[in-house]
């Protein structure tokens, strides 16, 4: 090598070269990744043969599906028929058989455009609320979508949703009037006035709006809601509603009135220790003993009441994680500007918990979600219900595989949507440039 | 540390103190469970005028400032600040939160918000300003801190400095009578210091009331009415700072004195 001298000063700058081939594109990545040692190559040929055998194993399988056909033994003779008589093959012809009971339960036929219509009003009430360039307009709809959704499932007078729907706007304006005074009393003034609204003046007001404009939809009882629709119905319900609970209780376990914490305490560990299956008997069954005879509960509010509660108090835990990793200054520089306390939760609080939450609140979605099949041990037919049910008739007794499979990639879909926008959010919420 | 802070001259024209109180503190005393922190505080603060409070750690100082907005509740003796006295009363304490500017040690910005929603928010929630007057105000002050430029990037993206100089406007935003400097300059690198200390000046030279919990002695010396020396929860001494610094009187000041001047 040359010795340098000590005195040098560059006249030409180097122009930039491409990369030698071995540094670019797919060759490259393959040797980082797969061939990075002769350990690394042993593992990426042994994977590769394990996953070879495994879709050689799997692939005739689903390669010789069946989708049109009556029953099982027909199925498998077309099977046999048309690939041999020892070819294996999946009968996805149940799911089109039965195709509607899954996804509507015994929901009258000629009212399927009703639960169309309420999924496709679903996806337009939550997407303002998801994302953020959707006009803000549209969360009006957002806000009166719960009471047309239930109209629209339910049937019956559409002056017994609306009704239920002044009572809150009673509540509202109750609470507008005083919220200038004192929050607290607003709140409650607000609650109660909603509360006498809807003892007192909705049944009067339903049954008076019904006589003089009789708009009606035909009534569907709850026990023929089933299928995939219950899920959806008990899962989106438990979580739009468990989401505010959890962040009140979270408050309720910090606050510094003792009665509201130890209220919380007690609701949040009682609910948590006890396993949801017995919440929901409770909600089928004893609940009959202590309510006054001939009322009339809905088995289906009953179960959302109870798998809200049970997501609430997960919740609530999640929530005060996030809660507890914020820094002190915070809540001090928020009192300092002289922000009340619902202002400071509301504006500088909440928004970066819930933030520090997000993976955890969306692990209690996902996890509420796919605790709505415990709904089949009360005697609903959910999806999983019905696999039993359907396994339980001649035609297609002995068939399971397919339908298990339908049943959990339906829900694969919701759940693994529900990560990757969590993720999204995420990113998107993501200021701190670390 | 007794080198002055800026090279410019301070305009002392508008420093003024006025006979008005701005803060009244009488026979305050101050317990963290069975831990005397304050005692016997007895502390009047007139428009206008700007303290320097100063003392080894641990000795109330920063406790003292945060009782004056009620970030600590004290236990026995009384507090008023301009006109309002601090009790239990919530309404008097957003009160009184909102008329007191206070800045702190680790800024405290709020993460989630830009730097001009981090100054708009209290005026819009609190005072109920109109957004766009609430967003005019803050871009006044943000270019008085001279960081009108980063107004729509978030405080992570923000050197300490520039963060202390938006703390610095988001107190301002509320017109406050008032501001409390909770050890401003303590978490900042010592190029950065003095970009603070100089907002500070400006701040002083306009005739605001300010309380300022500090170890910056150039600063006490230039800007300051008046020193407070504090040690073990008590007011030790206080004084002009001429006479603070030239002829201290008690033991433990002329100790104190001597081991932050004395390298």
């Amino acid at each position: 090598m040359a010795e340098q001298p000590l005195h040098y000063v560059r006249t030409e700058m180097l122009e930039a070269k491409a990369p030698p081939s071995s540094q670019i594109g797919p060759l490259r990545w393959a040797r980082e990744n797969l061939f990075s040692g002769w350990f690394n190559s042993l593992l990426t040929l042994v994977s590769l043969y394990v996953i070879l055998t495994l879709l050689a194993g799997i692939a005739p399988w689903f390669g010789h599906t069946v989708w049109n056909a009556g029953s099982l033994s027909e199925c498998r003779k077309i099977i046999h028929n048309d690939f041999g008589p020892n070819a294996d093959g999946a009968c996805f012809a149940v799911i089109h058989e039965r195709w509607n009971q899954l996804l509507y339960g015994f929901y009258p036929e000629n009212g399927y455009w009703r639960a169309n219509l309420a999924l496709v009003g679903m996806l337009l009430a939550i997407a303002p609320i998801l994302f953020s360039q959707v006009p803000r307009k549209l969360l009006w709809f957002s806000a009166l979508y719960p009471f047309a959704g239930f109209w629209l499932i339910w049937g019956g007078s559409l002056w017994f949703p609306v009704a239920a729907l002044l009572g809150f706007v009673v509540g509202g304006i109750a609470f507008r009037l005083l919220a200038e005074k004192s929050a607290v009393m607003a709140a409650a003034a607000g609650f109660v006035a909603a509360c006498l609204w809807w003892f007192f003046a909705a049944g009067p007001v339903d049954e008076g709006l019904s006589a003089v404009f009789p708009i009606a939809l035909q009534t569907v009882q709850s026990r023929d809601v089933g299928g995939f629709l219950l899920s959806i119905i008990i899962g989106i319900s438990g979580i739009t509603l468990s989401l505010p609970l959890g962040v009140l209780l979270a408050l309720g376990r910090q606050s510094n009135m003792f009665f509201i914490r130890t209220v919380s305490v007690g609701f949040i560990e009682f609910i948590r220790g006890v396993p949801l299956i017995t919440l929901l008997f409770t909600a089928s069954l004893l609940l009959n003993y202590f309510l006054p005879p001939g009322t009339n509960f809905d088995l289906i509010l009953r179960v959302v009441i109870m798998v809200t509660l049970f997501a609430a108090a997960y919740m609530a835990e999640v929530i005060r994680g996030g809660l507890a990793a914020l820094p002190r200054g915070q809540y001090e520089a928020a009192d300092a500007l002289g922000l009340d306390y619902w202002k400071a939760q509301r504006l500088i609080i909440m928004p970066q918990a819930l933030k520090i939450s997000i993976p955890g609140i969306v692990n209690t979605f996902i996890g509420l979600f796919k605790d709505t099949t415990l709904v089949v041990f009360i005697g609903l037919l959910d999806p999983i219900g019905f696999i039993n049910a359907i396994r339980a008739t001649s035609e297609w007794n002995g068939i399971y595989w397919e339908l298990y499979i339908f049943v959990g990639a339906l829900f694969f879909v919701f759940c693994y949507g529900m990560s990757k926008y969590s993720m999204y959010l995420e990113r998107k919420l993501q200021t701190d440039h670390r | 540390m007794s080198e002055l802070v800026t090279d410019r001259e301070v305009d002392r024209s508008k420093m003024k103190v006025s006979e008005e109180v701005a803060v009244q503190i009488t026979r305050m005393n101050k317990w963290y469970g069975a831990f005397h922190v304050l005692r016997d505080i007895d502390l009047t603060v007139h428009k206008g005028e700007r303290i320097v409070i100063a003392g080894p750690s641990g000795s109330g100082k920063s406790t003292l400032i945060r009782c004056i907005n009620r970030l600590e509740e004290h236990q026995a003796g009384q507090i008023v600040v301009d006109g309002i006295e601090l009790t239990n009363d919530l309404k008097n304490i957003d009160k009184v939160r909102s008329e007191v500017g206070m800045v702190f040690q680790h800024f405290n910005l709020f993460p989630h918000l830009t730097i001009l929603e981090n100054c708009t928010l209290a005026p819009i929630w609190v005072r109920k300003t109109p957004r766009r007057e609430a967003v005019e105000t803050a871009m006044h002050f943000l270019e008085k801190v001279k960081i009108p430029e980063q107004a729509h990037k978030y405080p992570g993206q923000l050197s300490g400095g520039q963060q202390q100089r938006v703390a610095i406007a988001r107190s301002l935003c509320m017109k406050p009578r008032i501001m409390l400097f909770d050890e401003p300059t303590s978490a900042l690198d010592p190029e950065m210091i003095k970009e603070v200390l100089d907002t500070m000046i400006a701040l002083a030279e306009e005739g605001m009331t300010m309380l300022c919990v500090t170890h910056e002695m150039g600063f006490a010396r230039q800007v300051a009415n008046r020193v407070i020396f504090m040690d073990q929860g008590q007011i030790v001494e206080q004084n002009e700072p001429e006479e603070f610094f030239n002829n201290p009187q008690s033991d433990r000041t002329k100790l104190f004195l001597s081991q932050i001047l004395g390298h």
